[in-house]
């Protein structure tokens, strides 16, 4: 059982929570320009990490609000909450390095 | 390798049982392979065997990180089925269950495959006219599959709760009379026992560290036994597909997430084959051991930790006993759970991908242990001709970008 602190209600128990899967995805600008390949991998293919993932969940059974995750998924530690919008500050690396150094 | 046979039973019974020989060898790894199969599984296992023993290919190795049939080919609940919905499935999962149905012969090893059918059931009108569309999907493709109404299940599942004053009452449901289970250990070993004995080598506790790639072709793999060169490269490691994938520098449409199941305590028999209830989100067999089987679906976020979460275990139970309310008094023994590769479609990804020589079977998700025989032996096809065999050319890695999905989301069983 995770325990989340959400970032305004506090901490809840998981089951009030639901994973939105990969965050900082980015919709391509022009989906009109891009091959079959390039669009397919933009819907279908998720960063699928063994280690620290970076990950949307929503407090849907509490104040409903989205919030930015990282989290171990082996472990489950949680190592970070930090809001839409925002990069995880921890050991300082945004957030290309920190997708860079856990596929490595 | 010792034939097993009645006779040898006896012979060896009368020294006491002290001369069977190992069913496998444990060979050191050579330093080249034609076909090198990451992933000691079934479907692996599988692969090997049917390359040697069909296809001609008999130097062949398969690595396996841990032990031979310790990940998900051990942690699955034995389900044997073919009830999907579109042709390209049922064309496959059908093959694979009539090589199961031989399969014990085949191997000289009893894989105690038992057909007590398959139930579906229904809890309102519409999941009735769902399950209708359903099995007449199945008949139109020759495969078998019948309505049941509430007195024939009754008859059937005397303990299930068939009342109006059930949670969730149940309205009906169709069984696929050749579906049933298998046993998980039976179906690794005999395929590793068979595959040895044609040549092929399984190297246990061989973890693949890296993938060789020079130009666009695989040329061997890393791994804690030192460098193994091969032209031809297969990966059958289930939850893991991402991040060997990874390793040989390209991405797979896939989501790792844990599916539990639990066992109780054993009990004597009074369940015949395998019941599911897709809308309650439990699945009930009992074992011959007689302990009492239950799977539910697959944990909610993304996790390569084989243990499952609380949450999804009880609800699993709670579903279970809303339609076994006896089992109340059972007490559960064991729980586990697998890391399954789920793909958007819920079909799996098996076939060649973009770097020649290197061949991938997985996106399995919740249904690979049923998949086994048909996916060693289409993958084996595969590998030999380096064609994708008739039967997988529907679930190649290229399907997502064609916009050619084969969504099965439904008749996977449970929801992931």
């Amino acid at each position: 059982m995770l325990r989340i602190n959400c970032p305004f209600c506090g901490i809840r128990d998981e089951e009030e929570f639901d994973c939105g899967g990969e965050a900082h995805v980015t919709r391509p600008e022009n989906p009109a320009n891009l091959s079959d390949d390039e669009w397919s991998h933009y819907l279908f293919n998720k960063v699928n990490t063994k280690g620290i993932l970076l990950e949307r969940w929503r407090h849907t059974y509490g104040c409903r609000q989205w919030f930015n995750m990282a989290r171990h998924t082996v472990s489950h530690e949680i190592i970070e909450i930090y809001p839409m919008g925002s990069f995880p500050s921890f050991n300082g690396m945004n957030v290309e390095n920190v997708v860079k150094e856990v596929e490595a | 390798m010792d034939k097993f046979s009645l006779l040898q039973l006896a012979k060896h019974s009368l020294k006491g049982h002290k001369n069977w020989s190992p069913q496998w060898r444990s060979p050191e790894p050579k330093k080249t392979y034609d076909v090198v199969i990451v992933g000691g599984g079934g479907q692996g296992l599988a692969t090997a065997y049917y390359l040697a023993s069909k296809y001609g290919v008999k130097n062949v190795a398969v690595l396996e990180k841990g032990w031979i049939g310790g990940g998900n080919t051990g942690r699955n609940t034995t389900v044997v089925r073919s009830n999907y919905f579109y042709p390209e499935s049922t064309n496959f999962f059908d093959h694979s269950l009539k090589l199961y149905e031989n399969l014990s012969s085949e191997l000289n090893y009893n894989v105690m495959l038992s057909q007590g059918g398959m139930t579906v059931l229904a809890h309102s009108r519409h999941d009735m006219e769902m399950l209708e569309r359903w099995s007449n999907s199945l008949q139109l493709q020759g495969v078998d599959a019948e309505m049941l109404s509430c007195a024939e299940i009754e008859k059937q599942n005397p303990l299930l709760d068939i009342s109006k004053n059930a949670r969730f009452p149940i309205w009906g449901g169709y069984i696929q009379r050749r579906g049933g289970v298998a046993r998980h250990d039976a179906v690794a070993w005999g395929y590793a026992r068979a595959a040895d004995s044609l040549g092929v080598d399984i190297i246990q506790n061989c973890e693949v560290t890296d993938i060789q790639i020079s130009g666009n072709s695989v040329s061997g793999v890393s791994t804690n036994q030192g460098f193994i060169r091969a032209d031809k490269v297969a990966f059958a490691v289930a939850g893991h597909t991402s991040v060997l994938a990874e390793m040989a520098g390209f991405s797979v449409p896939i989501v790792s997430q844990p599916l539990q199941a639990m066992v109780s305590e054993p009990i004597k028999p009074c369940l015949e084959g395998v019941v599911v209830s897709p809308l309650v989100h439990a699945y009930v067999s009992q074992s011959d051991r007689g302990e009492i089987l239950i799977g539910g679906g697959a944990d909610r976020y993304p996790s390569y930790g084989q243990r499952g979460n609380l949450p999804v275990l009880e609800e699993t139970v709670t579903a279970t006993l809303g339609l076994y309310p006896s089992f109340s008094r059972l007490k559960l023994m064991r729980q586990w759970a697998g890391i399954v590769d789920i793909t958007p479609d819920s079909s799996p990804i098996i076939g060649k991908t973009s770097v020649t020589g290197l061949y991938i079977s997985g996106g399995w998700g919740t249904g690979g242990f049923k998949a086994i025989p048909a996916g060693g032996d289409t993958l084996a096809y595969t590998i030999a001709h380096d064609q994708p065999h008739e039967l997988i050319k529907p679930f190649s890695i290229d399907r997502f970008a064609k916009g050619s999905l084969i969504d099965e989301g439904a008749a996977a069983g449970v929801a992931h």
